[in-house]
C-alpha cells in the first residue's frame, strides 16, 4: 500500500533553482535516459506499456499502446509532439510542472522521441505563459549543451531536434488536431479522423500527440521499471497522478498522489473547504467533465470511479465551489467561454454555444421559464457528438450536469425575478470586508 | 455578467499608419525563426509574435511580410492572425493586463476585480488608457486555478488578487515602479514579451522561484508526514528552496 501522497513528477519542486540542469541531475535527472539508450526503441515502447500509464491530458487513452500504432515501416519522418497548451478550465498543472521542473519534460521528450524514433519534437505551450516559456527555452538549450539533444545523443548515433512553440491564445490548440494544424501555422481547426495523427498528423507523416504530464511520467517508468509504477494506483488506472484542487479549500494547490484518492482524502489534506462553508458542487476534471456534489466524496479519483458516476476523470482539476456559489452563474460564463473557443468550424457547435448562452442568460438574469429547461436539454442533446471534436460535447456537460443535480435552483431565478446570491459572499475577500 | 464581455469599437484605428518598423534585421529573424521547422510555415505563429514585439500590435505591413516570406496570400495570413485572441488589431499598451473571468477566478473575486480596473483606468474592456501604458483585457482560464483570483501582467502571473491589490498593481506600473512576478521575472514591456514568444531569449529565465505557494502545497505535505513513492525520496534531505 502506498503512502497517501507520492511525490515523483513533484518530489524535485523543493529544491534550489530546480529548473535547472544542474538541479536536475543532483535529483538524479537524465539518468534515465542513459537507461532508455541501453534498450531497444520497441522495448522502451513495451514498458511504457506495461507500465498501464494513460494519458494524463483527459482522455487516459494508454500512452504505451498509442506510441505503438506508430507505422515504423513508414519511410515519412516521425514527430513527437507535446501538448503544453494546458487551457481546459480549472486545469493547472502542466504549466506549474513545466516552471519548476522542465527538465523532467524535456527528459521524457527525449525517450519518448527515441521510443518512437521521431527526429523532431514539438513543445506546443500555451502563449499565454511567457515565464514558462522562459524556462522551457532555457532548459532546451541546456539538454543542447549537455548533448542530450542534438546530434549523436550521448553516442548512440541517434538525432533529435526539439523546438519550443508558443501559441497564440485558443484553447481549440488543446485538440490534438487542432493543434496540429496550428504547428502549420494555420487557423487552428480539429481534423476529421480517420487517418489518425498516428498514422497521417504534422504535415501528414506519423506523429505521436501526448500531454505534458504523460510524457512527465516516462523517465520515471524507465527509471524505476513499470512494476514500481503499477505499485501506485488501482487496477486499471495505475501510477501516481497530479491532482490539482482549486476554489473553496484552505490550502488549495498540486498534490501528487497515486490514482484513486478520493475528493474527501485531497479535501482533507488540503486543510478542508473554505472555514464556516459547505461543498455545493465540483468538477472532477476541468469543466468539460459533468458536474459532481457531496454526494460523490467518495468515489474513487481514476478513470472507472468517476466514469461510473457519469463523469470523467478528465486533468484531475478539482475545482471546489462552496454553498456560497450560484451554479447558473458558473455555467452561464463556462457556456461564454465555449462560445468565444468554438472555432466555429462545425455548425452544431459554432451555433449551438451561441443559443446555449442566450439561454442561460436569460435564465441567471430571471427572465426564464420552466420551458428554457427543456429547451437547453434538448439543445444539449442536439449538439452533443455532432462535430469534429469534443469541444462542444464538453460545453453540454456542466449545464446537463447542473440541470440534474440543481434544478431548484434554476427554477429559484425565475421564481426570485433574479440571481439569489450575492456575488460578494463566494470571494476570496468576503471576509475581509473589501468591496469592489 | 455579459457586459464583461463587451469590446469597444467606437474607436477606429487606421488600418496602416505608413511607418512601420519592420527592418531588414527583422525580417532576418524571421527567416530565422522559419528554419527551425521542417516544413517554414510551422513559424507564422513566433512570426506573428515577432511582428507585435516590432510594431506594438499585428500591422498590415506586418501581414504583408509573411505573407511574402512563407509564399502565402496577406488574405492567407490575416485568417490566420485573427483567428488566434493573442494577436492585436488595435496598438497595445506597454503592460498588458488581464483578469481571469471564468468561471472559477469569477466567483472567487475575479468579476469584481475586473469591475473594479475598468473604473479605476477609466477604460472597457480590450481598451487602453490615454497614456498608453496599459491595456486591460478579461482572460479565459490561465492554468493557475489554485491561486485564483489570478491576473496576468504582460502573460506574467500575479496571484491572490483582490480589487485593493489590483489597483496598487496598476497605479505602480503606470508610475513606471518595478513590479515583480510572485511567480515569474521582473515585468518587462509587452513587446519584449511578445519578442520572447516569437522564440528569442532574454535571460530571464532564472528569475522567480520554483513555483509558489500553491504549486508546493502537496510536497510541504508529503515532506511533514515522511510520505513518499514506492522506494523513496532522493530528495526528502536535500537542500530546499526557501
Amino acid at each position: 500500500m502506498a503512502d497517501t501522497l507520492t511525490p515523483v513528477l513533484s518530489d524535485n519542486w523543493d529544491q534550489i533553482k530546480s529548473w535547472q540542469l544542474a538541479s536536475y541531475q543532483r535529483s538524479g535527472g537524465y539518468d534515465a535516459l542513459r537507461t532508455a539508450f541501453t534498450m531497444q526503441p520497441a522495448d522502451v515502447v513495451a514498458t511504457v506499456k506495461d507500465s498501464g500509464l494513460r494519458g494524463r491530458g483527459g482522455a487516459g487513452f494508454p500512452t504505451g499502446m498509442k506510441w505503438s500504432f506508430i507505422p515504423q515501416d513508414n519511410p515519412k519522418p516521425k514527430y513527437l509532439v507535446v501538448n503544453a497548451d494546458e487551457s481546459e478550465p480549472g486545469t493547472c498543472k502542466d504549466i506549474p510542472l513545466m516552471m519548476a521542473s522542465p527538465h523532467t519534460l524535456v527528459e521524457g521528450v527525449v525517450i519518448a522521441s527515441y521510443a518512437i524514433r521521431a527526429s523532431v519534437a514539438f513543445i506546443y505551450v500555451r502563449g499565454e505563459v511567457l515565464h514558462v516559456v522562459r524556462r522551457l527555452q532555457q532548459a532546451v538549450q541546456e539538454a543542447k549543451d549537455a548533448g542530450f539533444i542534438g546530434q549523436n545523443i550521448l553516442g548512440t548515433g541517434y538525432d533529435l531536434d526539439v523546438v519550443v512553440h508558443a501559441g497564440a491564445g485558443a484553447y481549440i490548440c488543446g485538440e490534438e488536431t487542432a493543434l496540429l494544424d496550428s504547428l502549420e501555422g494555420r487557423r487552428g481547426q480539429p481534423r476529421l479522423r480517420p487517418p489518425f495523427p498516428a498514422v497521417a498528423g504534422l504535415y501528414g507523416c506519423p506523429t505521436v500527440i501526448n500531454n505534458v504530464e504523460s510524457i512527465a511520467s516516462v523517465p520515471a517508468i524507465v527509471k524505476n521499471g513499470a512494476d514500481w509504477f503499477g505499485s501506485m494506483g488501482t487496477e486499471k488506472s495505475k501510477g501516481m497522478t497530479l491532482y490539482s484542487l482549486s476554489g473553496h479549500v484552505t490550502r488549495p494547490g498540486q498534490y501528487e498522489a497515486p490514482m484513486g484518492i478520493t475528493l474527501r482524502e485531497l479535501i482533507d489534506l488540503a486543510g478542508g473547504v473554505r472555514a464556516g462553508h459547505t461543498l455545493k458542487f465540483w468538477t472532477p476534471g476541468g469543466s468539460s467533465t459533468p458536474l459532481l456534489t457531496a454526494e460523490h466524496l467518495d468515489v474513487p479519483l481514476d478513470y472507472e470511479g468517476v466514469g461510473s458516476v457519469g463523469s470523467m476523470l478528465g486533468t484531475k482539476a478539482l475545482q471546489i465551489f462552496d454553498d456560497s456559489v450560484c451554479v447558473v452563474r458558473s455555467v452561464l460564463r463556462w457556456t461564454e467561454f465555449y462560445k468565444h473557443e468554438s472555432c466555429g468550424k462545425c455548425t452544431p457547435c459554432r451555433e449551438g454555444t451561441w443559443w446555449l448562452v442566450q439561454i442561460l442568460e436569460r435564465l441567471e438574469h430571471g427572465n426564464g421559464t420552466e420551458e428554457d429547461l427543456v429547451t437547453l436539454l434538448d439543445l444539449c442533446e442536439n449538439i452533443t457528438g455532432r462535430s469534429f471534436c469534443a469541444l462542444a460535447d464538453g460545453a453540454t456537460a456542466p449545464i446537463a450536469s447542473s440541470i440534474q443535480h440543481f434544478k431548484d435552483e434554476y427554477l429559484a431565478h425565475f421564481e426570485n425575478g433574479g440571481c439569489p446570491f450575492d456575488p460578494m459572499a463566494s470571494t476570496v475577500f468576503a471576509t475581509a470586508g473589501a468591496s469592489a | 455578467m455579459a457586459e464583461n464581455h463587451a469590446t469597444a469599437t467606437d474607436k477606429p484605428v487606421p488600418y496602416s499608419t505608413g511607418d512601420s518598423k519592420i527592418t531588414d534585421a527583422t525580417i532576418a529573424e524571421m527567416r530565422e525563426l522559419m528554419a527551425r521547422y521542417p516544413q517554414a510555415q510551422s513559424a507564422l505563429l513566433p512570426m506573428l509574435h515577432l511582428v507585435q514585439s516590432v510594431e506594438g500590435r499585428v500591422t498590415p505591413e506586418g501581414i504583408e511580410i509573411c505573407a511574402d516570406l512563407l509564399g502565402l496570400t496577406g488574405a492567407e495570413v490575416s485568417a490566420v492572425a485573427t483567428f488566434y485572441t493573442m494577436y492585436k488589431r488595435r496598438p497595445v499598451g506597454d503592460y498588458h493586463v488581464g483578469v481571469c473571468t471564468n468561471t472559477l477566478c469569477a466567483v472567487m473575486g475575479g468579476d469584481l476585480i475586473f469591475d473594479r480596473l475598468k473604473q479605476h483606468l477609466d477604460v472597457g474592456n480590450d481598451e487602453t488608457t490615454e497614456d498608453g501604458k496599459i491595456t486591460l483585457e478579461h482572460l479565459e482560464c490561465n492554468a493557475a486555478c489554485d491561486y485564483a483570483p489570478v491576473m496576468m501582467v504582460n502573460w506574467e502571473f500575479f496571484d491572490d488578487m483582490t480589487p485593493e491589490s489590483a489597483t496598487k498593481l496598476v497605479d505602480d506600473l503606470r508610475e513606471g515602479n518595478e513590479v515583480k512576478s510572485p511567480r515569474g521575472a521582473t515585468i518587462c514591456t509587452w513587446r519584449e514579451a511578445e519578442r520572447v514568444l516569437a522564440g528569442f531569449t532574454d535571460g530571464r529565465a532564472d528569475e522567480g522561484p520554483t513555483g509558489g505557494k500553491a504549486t508546493l502545497a502537496g510536497l510541504r505535505l508529503a515532506r511533514e508526514r515522511n510520505w513518499t513513492a514506492p522506494g523513496g525520496s532522493s530528495n526528502a534531505d536535500a537542500q530546499k528552496e526557501d
